[in-house]
C-alpha cells in the first residue's frame, strides 16, 4: 500500500478525515519551505502537497500564480526541488505529493522524473492538465512507484468519473468550483451536492478530496460533513507565508494548520 | 490529416486540459461535427465571407516586385483587402455562428496584434453577441489602434499583466476566465492552436484561402512552384497549405527570427524548439532544459508566441512542409519594398512572408511562380516601423 493510502486508513481507523495543505517551494524562498513544512507536520497536517512552479499555470489563480513566478526567479529548478524533498524527508515521513505541470514531466521523460521524484522521497503527483486520454505513457511510468492523483470537477459526467476513478490512485481530487485556484468566500451549493454523488459512485473504493478555494476552518467542516476524505487547503497558506515574517512562520502555519485539522476530527 | 478523431497529428496535439473544461470541449466537438458540412451553416457563412468580409480575395500578380526581384512571378493572394485587414475575420465569422448555434452568449478570445480581436468584435457586433478580449499589456501598448478599434467595436480589453505579458499571458488568462464561466461562455481561439478540437477547426474555417487559391492557379494556368506563409500560430498558413498540401508544390512556412536564432530574442518554435505540451497541445515549443516556456520576442507582435499549432509540427517532422525565419532587419525590408513597389502595406506578420518570397524569387526562374499568402494590411504598424527606422537608420 502506498504512503497515501496507509494514511487514509490509519485516520479512517480514527474516525478523521485528511487535511492536505499545499504550498509552493521556493517560496518565498527556500528557508520558508521548510520552516513551513515544520509548522504543517507540527499542526497536524496529514499529507502534504509540494508545488514545484511552471511559467504558466493555467488553473492556478493570481496567489498561487503569484508564488510560482516568485519561486522561479529564485531559481527554482528540478535538482534543487529533489533536494529539499529529501531534507524533508529526513524529518518527516509524512505523504508527500508533487503538483506541477505536465510539461515538466514531459520535457524531462515520464520515466526518469517519477524515478527521480520517487527516490527523493515524493509518494504521488498531481498535474491539473493531464487529461485521462493523454495519460498513457505518465500512468506506465508511475506504475509501482508513485500515485497517480487525477482531477474531477462539477460538471464531470458519471460515465468519466469511473473512468477517471480507475486510472487514480491515492485518491480522487474534486475540484470544489468552476474557477481557477484562490480564496473564495463561501460554499457553493452545487459543490456540496458533487461530493455525494462522488462518493456515490465511487463507493469507497478511492478516497474523495476536495481543494480549490477551501481556505477557513469552516470550510473544512462543512465538506467534511458532506463526506469528503479529505480537504485541501492552498492559496490560504501562501497567503498566510506572504503575510508572516520568517522568525515566526512556523509557528503560525502550526497554529493555522492546528484550527484546519481540529475540523476533521469527527465527534 | 482530414478529421483526426482523437485529435492527433501524428504525435502532437492531443487534449492537455483540466478536467472542468472536459464538457466544454466535448460540447463544443459535438456541435463542430453537427454544422460542419450543415448545408444551412455553410450557407449562412458563406453569405457573411461573401457580402460582409469580401470574399473571395484576389490573387494579385505583383508584376513590379516581381521584376525588382527578377525571377519567378510573384502572387499575392489578398487576405489584407478582407474586412478588419486580415485573414482573421475568417476563422472569427465561423467559430461566432457557431457559437451562435450553441446558445451562447458570451464570447471571450485572446490577441497577440489585437487582429482577431478586432476581427471577434466586428464578428459579435454583426450576429449580435458580447464579446471579451484578453491581450498582453505590452501588446495593448505597441498595437494601441487595435485596442481603440475593439472599444468601438463594443468588446471589453483586459490587459493581461501576468507572465511575459504578451499572446501566451492572454491565453492563459482566456482559458482561467473559460474554467470560470465554462456553461456560458465560448472561447473564440484565434489561431490553429489549442486543444482538439480547435485546431482543426480553425484551418478549416481558414482553408478558403487555399481553396481558394486552387482555384485562381487554374486561371495563371499551372500549380504554382512555391507556397509561402508566415507562422505565429498558423492560421493563416495551415489556411493556405493544407487544400495544397497534396500538389506538388514545395510549401514553406516563415517564422519570425527577431534578433536572429542564436540570439535569445525570437519566436521561431519550429525552428529552434523542442516537443512539450503547452496550452492544452503536444506540439514544439520554445523552452528551457527544464520545460519553463521562455519568452519570446518578434517585432510582429502577431508572431510573437512560444508554441505553434499542431499540425505544423506534424508537417515538419514528416517534412511535407519547411519552416524558414526571418529576421526583424529583412521583414523592414521587405515592408519597404512591397510599399513602394506596389502600393501595398503588408502586416509586419505578413512582412514575415514576402521577405521570404523575395528571397526565393531572386533565386529562380521567370518561368516559375509564386504565391504568398499576405494575411493582412500594415496600417496597425507604421507607428512600429516609423519607431523601428528612427532607431536603425541614420539621417
Ligand atoms: C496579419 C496577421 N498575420 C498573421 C498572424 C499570425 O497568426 P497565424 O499564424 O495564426 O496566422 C496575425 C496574428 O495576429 C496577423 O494579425
Amino acid at each position: 500500500m502506498s504512503r497515501i493510502r496507509e494514511k487514509f486508513a490509519e485516520l479512517s481507523a480514527k474516525k478523521e478525515k485528511a487535511l492536505i495543505a499545499y504550498i509552493m517551494v521556493g517560496y518565498p524562498n527556500e528557508n520558508a519551505t521548510i520552516s513551513s513544512v515544520r509548522g504543517l507536520v507540527k499542526g497536524g497536517a496529514d499529507i502534504i502537497e509540494l508545488g514545484f512552479p511552471f511559467s504558466d499555470p493555467l488553473a492556478d489563480g493570481p496567489i498561487i500564480q503569484n508564488a510560482s513566478m516568485i519561486s522561479l526567479e529564485n531559481g527554482t529548478k528540478i535538482n534543487r526541488f529533489f533536494n529539499i524533498v529529501k531534507k524533508i524527508r529526513r524529518e518527516t515521513d509524512i505523504p508527500l505529493i508533487l503538483m506541477t505541470y505536465t510539461n515538466i514531466l514531459y520535457h524531462k521523460g515520464y520515466p526518469e522524473f517519477i524515478t527521480e521524484a520517487k527516490n527523493a522521497g515524493i509518494d504521488g503527483f498531481i498535474l491539473p492538465d493531464m487529461s485521462i486520454e493523454e495519460s498513457k505513457e505518465y500512468l506506465a511510468s508511475a506504475k509501482n512507484m508513485t500515485d497517480t492523483i487525477f482531477l474531477i470537477s462539477p460538471n464531470t459526467t458519471k460515465s468519466r468519473i469511473e473512468k477517471i476513478g480507475k486510472s487514480s490512485s491515492g485518491f480522487l481530487y474534486l475540484v470544489a468550483v468552476y474557477g481557477t485556484t484562490g480564496i473564495k468566500t463561501g460554499i457553493q451549493n452545487y459543490t456540496l451536492k458533487a461530493i455525494k454523488e462522488v462518493k456515490k459512485i465511487t463507493s469507497g473504493k478511492i478516497p474523495v478530496g476536495v481543494g480549490f478555494g477551501v481556505s477557513t476552518p469552516d470550510d473544512v467542516k462543512k465538506y467534511v460533513k458532506a463526506g469528503a476524505d479529505a480537504v485541501i487547503v492552498g492559496s490560504a497558506f501562501l497567503k498566510l507565508i506572504e503575510q508572516t515574517p520568517q522568525n515566526k512562520l512556523e509557528l503560525r502555519i502550526a497554529a493555522f494548520t492546528k484550527s484546519l485539522k481540529r475540523q476533521t476530527i469527527i465527534t | 490529416m482530414k478529421y483526426p478523431k482523437d485529435g492527433k497529428f501524428g504525435e502532437f496535439g492531443g487534449k492537455y486540459i483540466p478536467e472542468t473544461l472536459v464538457p466544454a470541449i466535448e460540447e463544443l466537438e459535438e456541435n463542430y461535427l453537427k454544422f460542419k458540412d450543415n448545408k444551412d451553416f455553410k450557407k449562412e457563412l458563406d453569405y457573411y465571407l461573401k457580402q460582409y468580409a469580401g470574399r473571395p480575395t484576389p490573387l494579385y500578380y505583383a508584376k513590379n516586385l516581381s521584376e525588382k526581384c527578377g525571377g519567378a512571378k510573384i502572387y499575392l493572394k489578398r487576405e489584407d483587402l478582407l474586412h478588419g485587414g486580415a485573414h482573421k475575420i475568417n476563422n472569427t465569422l465561423g467559430q461566432a455562428l457557431l457559437a451562435k448555434k450553441m446558445n451562447k452568449k458570451r464570447i471571450i478570445a485572446e490577441t497577440g496584434a489585437g487582429q482577431h480581436g478586432v476581427a471577434t468584435a466586428m464578428a459579435c457586433a454583426v450576429l449580435g453577441m458580447k464579446s471579451e478580449v484578453y491581450m498582453g499589456y505590452k501588446d495593448t501598448i505597441r498595437q494601441k489602434l487595435n485596442v481603440y478599434r475593439m472599444n468601438m467595436l463594443g468588446a471589453k480589453v483586459h490587459p493581461v499583466k501576468s507572465g511575459s505579458k504578451t499572446l501566451k499571458d492572454a491565453i492563459n488568462e482566456a482559458i482561467r476566465d473559460w474554467i470560470t464561466n465554462v456553461e456560458s461562455t465560448y472561447y473564440l481561439l484565434g489561431s490553429a492552436v489549442g486543444p482538439h478540437p480547435y485546431p482543426v477547426m480553425v484551418r478549416d474555417f481558414q482553408s478558403v484561402i487555399g481553396e481558394e487559391i486552387k482555384v485562381q492557379m487554374k486561371k495563371i494556368s499551372k500549380t504554382p512552384d512555391v507556397v509561402i506563409a508566415c507562422v505565429g500560430g498558423g492560421s493563416n498558413a495551415i489556411g493556405t497549405f493544407y487544400p495544397l498540401v497534396d500538389t506538388n508544390a514545395e510549401i514553406i512556412g516563415v517564422e519570425a527570427a527577431g534578433k536572429g536564432l542564436k540570439s535569445k530574442y525570437h519566436s521561431a518554435t519550429l525552428s529552434a524548439g523542442s516537443k512539450g505540451v503547452l496550452h492544452g497541445m503536444m506540439t514544439y515549443l520554445l523552452q528551457d532544459d527544464e520545460g519553463q516556456i521562455t519568452e519570446t520576442y518578434s517585432i510582429s507582435a502577431g508572431l510573437d508566441y512560444p508554441g505553434v499549432g499542431p499540425e505544423h509540427s506534424y508537417l515538419k517532422d514528416t517534412k511535407r512542409v519547411k519552416y524558414h525565419s526571418a529576421t526583424d532587419a529583412e521583414v523592414i525590408d521587405a515592408f519597404l519594398m512591397l510599399t513602394r513597389t506596389e502600393g501595398i502595406i503588408p502586416a509586419l506578420e505578413s512582412a514575415h512572408a514576402i521577405a521570404e518570397a523575395i528571397k526565393v524569387a531572386k533565386k529562380s526562374k521567370k518561368s516559375e511562380s509564386i504565391i504568398v499568402t499576405l494575411s493582412g494590411r500594415g496600417d496597425k504598424d507604421v507607428e512600429e516601423v516609423q519607431r523601428y527606422l528612427s532607431k536603425h537608420v541614420k539621417n
